[in-house]
């Protein structure tokens, strides 16, 4: 319900970097997003897009969305399993309910792609 | 074409500001309780009750959180308890800026016990950290078996789980049992409550753990000092 400012908090932080990098058009924007993270793929892709259009910097830019899937160690056997299961906290191998998610909560971008402006030292864009 | 690696957790403004939160609250010894739910559970209400048990042994504040009005805080206010809304005008969860400006805004920001009452969403509160100490979510027996396997993370991550107005329990189909062996699967450890606002069954023994957890945040700040 609020991938709207998490994208806006993404574009922002691109922004900053890109004024910093001399970056006048970002092209490409990867994010990851893990399956128990409450960022839902669609609606991020809906927001990036409808930002998006709205500013030069980033009118061209593509989104791209690595989903990570959720991993969790078992306290009692041991061994670390992927949950398929969103609502089940089970561990797969074993059936307890001890278990800890190692993977899955993440949601960060990873790194941004763009086009420097042609002269050094410019600050245009 | 140029690359830049950022590696930028996309909630991190958010957790650094909560961090700070956390520790204000911490230098003062207050235990606070990011109270959660979806709209129409009884959070208001049993906040009421709670209230009531608890004045005259410790002191308290609310911050209110609603995407419009304030008739919550004014309930509240009714009380004689310290209370500062926040409307978060459409905004489906609160963050931690907004609490550390409303808690800026309370008359004494001295207190045992502070309550934040959530925007009723069982999603997106779940995933932003407010500097509280733990997250209490209250779910009601006539929303129907289906709410921890359907918002698992919400459920997954309170430490305490309030099962409110269970005075209607005979008139809905609620099984308990389910509900139990649903929160086996999701979150074992957290204490749950069978709670009525409205008649004030099983409160007795929800003022009993939380006075205790308040009495443990005060040992702890006694100790760091």
């Amino acid at each position: 319900m609020h991938e709207f400012s998490l994208i806006e908090g993404v574009l922002n932080m691109v922004r900053d970097s890109a004024s910093q990098n001399n970056i006048g058009k970002v092209n490409r924007v990867k994010l990851v997003v893990g399956r128990l993270s409450m960022a839902l793929p669609d609606s991020l892709h809906f927001a990036f897009e409808a930002i998006c259009k709205d500013e030069d910097l980033f009118r061209e830019a593509i989104l791209e969305i690595e989903e990570k899937e959720i991993m969790c160690d078992c306290l009692a056997c041991q061994r670390s399993s992927e949950l398929k299961d969103i609502y089940s906290f089970i561990c797969p191998a074993c059936g307890s309910n001890r278990i800890e998610i190692t993977q899955g909560r993440e949601l960060y971008l990873d790194y941004y792609e763009g086009e420097e402006v042609n002269g050094a030292g410019s600050n245009g864009g | 074409m140029v690359q830049v690696r950022m590696e930028a957790n996309i909630l991190g403004a958010n957790e650094l500001l909560a961090r700070k939160n956390r520790a204000v609250f911490a230098g003062r010894g207050m235990l606070v309780v990011n109270l959660m739910s979806s709209p129409g559970s009884g959070k208001t209400t049993l906040l009421e009750k709670t209230i009531d048990h608890l004045q005259g042994q410790i002191t308290l504040g609310v911050i209110e959180g609603d995407l419009y009005t304030d008739q919550d805080a004014r309930r509240i206010e009714e009380k004689g308890v310290q209370v500062v809304q926040i409307n978060t005008e459409g905004a489906c969860h609160l963050d931690a800026g907004m609490i550390s400006k409303a808690y800026e805004n309370l008359s004494d920001r001295e207190m045992d016990l502070l309550f934040i009452e959530n925007v009723g969403n069982l999603v997106c509160p779940a995933e932003f950290d407010l500097g509280e100490d733990f997250k209490a979510v209250v779910m009601s027996v006539a929303e129907g078996n289906d709410k921890p396997l359907k918002y698992p993370l919400i459920f997954r991550e309170a430490k305490v789980i309030l099962l409110n107005k269970m005075d209607l329990l005979p008139y809905t189909d609620f099984s308990l049992e389910r509900f139990g062996h649903d929160l086996e699967q999701i979150n074992p450890t957290a204490p749950v409550f069978k709670v009525s606002g409205r008649t004030g069954e099983g409160m007795a023994e929800w003022i009993e753990w939380l006075l205790g957890e308040v009495k443990g945040k005060r040992a702890e700040n006694i100790k760091a000092f």
